[in-house]
């Protein structure tokens, strides 16, 4: 089994080496092919952790550590999200200044859609994360925008994961180049290695799962997302996703973009599309 | 009548020069254990397991017994300072080339990993 699952990361390793080391031309002129790369991706952690039911690893570090797992279980019974969920939930039946509410803006009145976010807007050629459509659906109604990583961005997306709990991640691809760019594109930037640490996203998450960095479990990558938004002690508070990749930037001393660049909501995109068919977990709680 | 007391001045001055060579490796030693631990510096807690430091992670293996394992210490250099060069997909970060550390540091933290 050891030597199994070390030949698969080296194999992995490989495959990202050689990804890294193509230049841009070749990779565009490569065929990308997101299915193999979600089907690729979901079978390397399913066998790097046999032992871990597949729907579990939408819990982060939870899904890899027994220990932690049932301190988390009990903390379940008292959430420490809930009072970003009471908030949110206020706030989204909150009408605005012009009568209209978030309702208005969403497929469903927003309720049960989370697992569709983000999604490639053809229109813009961009993609389009809910944190991003929340506050257009803000500025649409002459309201200004919440700040990304927290407050209020996260009390509205704790409500809109939890009404959408337990449905499968489900992202689209549309026939359209921009769209496979863009996938590609969060790809590249989730592989890459940056900083004066010299870390990818995928020394942490894809390399590492399950291992302590110092006291912290490393989260996996596959399903990473599905529990956004979350509350963390060290945070004292709840954090979006755009709060997770400033942190996981700047902890590593690299150079965090802004919320909501296009680079950020590409890695979202890809991350989000290789955990399709994982169900919706969050809000989330972490120690 | 000479001859004992200058064999006797010999032997203090080489002790004393011993003590102080003593003394100096000793110093690097604990300058050593402190960059490595310094959260700032080194923080090679953060992967590795090492005696005398709290929260170790486990992304590395424990530092121990290296003396017998790379009785070279250019060998524990090359990694502090390189680590991809061995191999490019190691998670440790290349503390020299990226100016993490400088050479002097690097040897210290050399000097305190050969004690363990
Ligand atoms: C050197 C390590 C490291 C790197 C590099 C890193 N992260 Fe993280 N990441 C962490 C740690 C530690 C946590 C908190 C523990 C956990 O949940 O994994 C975390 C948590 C996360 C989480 C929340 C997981 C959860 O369930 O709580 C996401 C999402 C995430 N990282 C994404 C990224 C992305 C995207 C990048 C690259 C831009 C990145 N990380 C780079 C260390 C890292
Ligand atoms: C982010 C993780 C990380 C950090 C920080 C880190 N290392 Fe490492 N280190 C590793 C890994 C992983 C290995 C295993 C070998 C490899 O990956 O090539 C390793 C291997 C080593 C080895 C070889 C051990 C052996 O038994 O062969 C030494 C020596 C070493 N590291 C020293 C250090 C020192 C000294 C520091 C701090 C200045 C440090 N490391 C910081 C991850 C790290």
């Amino acid at each position: 089994m050891k030597t199994r699952t070390s030949l698969l990361l080296g194999s992995l390793s490989a495959a990202l080496v050689a990804f890294a080391l193509t230049s841009p031309r070749v990779v565009a002129a490569d065929k990308v092919d997101p299915v193999a790369d979600a089907k690729a991706f979901q079978n390397f952690f399913f066998q790097k952790f046999p032992d871990v039911k597949h729907e579990d690893f939408v819990n982060g570090p939870y899904s890899m550590n027994a220990d932690l797992k049932r301190q988390w279980q009990e903390k379940e019974e008292f959430p420490p999200y809930e009072f970003a969920l009471d908030a949110g939930k206020e706030m989204f039946s909150t009408p605005f200044k012009n009568g209209k509410t978030y309702a208005d803006c969403f497929p469903n009145g927003g309720i049960g859609i989370r697992q569709n976010y983000p999604y490639f807007d053809e229109k813009d050629g961009k993609v389009v994360t809910l944190e991003l459509a929340l506050n257009r659906c803000r500025e649409a109604n002459g309201e200004p925008p919440y700040s990304y990583v927290k407050d209020e961005m996260a009390s509205l997306t704790a409500y809109m994961a939890f009404t959408s709990r337990g449905k499968p991640m489900d992202i689209k691809i549309p026939d359209d180049p921009r769209a496979l760019e863009a996938f590609e594109n969060g790809k590249r930037y989730f592989y890459t290695r940056r900083g004066q640490l010299n870390f990818s996203c995928a020394s942490c998450h894809v390399q590492s799962p399950g291992e302590r960095i110092r006291a912290e479990i490393l989260a996996p990558a596959l399903g990473i997302l599905n529990a956004m938004p979350i509350y963390r002690s060290e945070w004292s508070g709840m954090g979006t996703t755009s709060r997770r990749f400033v942190t996981c930037n700047s902890q590593t001393r690299a150079v965090p973009l802004e919320p909501q660049s296009d680079e950020y909501r590409d890695v979202e995109y890809y991350l989000s599309y290789v955990a399709n068919g994982l169900p919706i977990s969050g809000p989330g709680a972490r120690p | 009548m000479t001859a004992f007391p200058r064999k006797l001045a010999v032997l203090l001055a080489l002790a004393l020069s011993a003590g102080a060579a003593g003394a100096r490796a000793q110093s690097a030693v604990a300058d050593g254990q402190k960059l490595a631990f310094d959260r700032g510096k080194g923080n090679c807690l953060t992967c590795h397991a090492i005696k005398g430091g709290d929260l170790p992670g486990t992304i590395g293996p424990e530092l121990k017994d290296l003396k017998t394992k790379y009785p070279d210490r250019n060998e524990l250099t090359a990694i502090i300072y390189d680590e991809t060069k061995r191999n490019p997909q190691t998670m440790m970060p290349p503390f020299g080339r990226n100016r993490i550390l400088t050479e002097q540091e690097i040897s210290a933290i050399v000097d305190f990993l050969q004690t363990l």
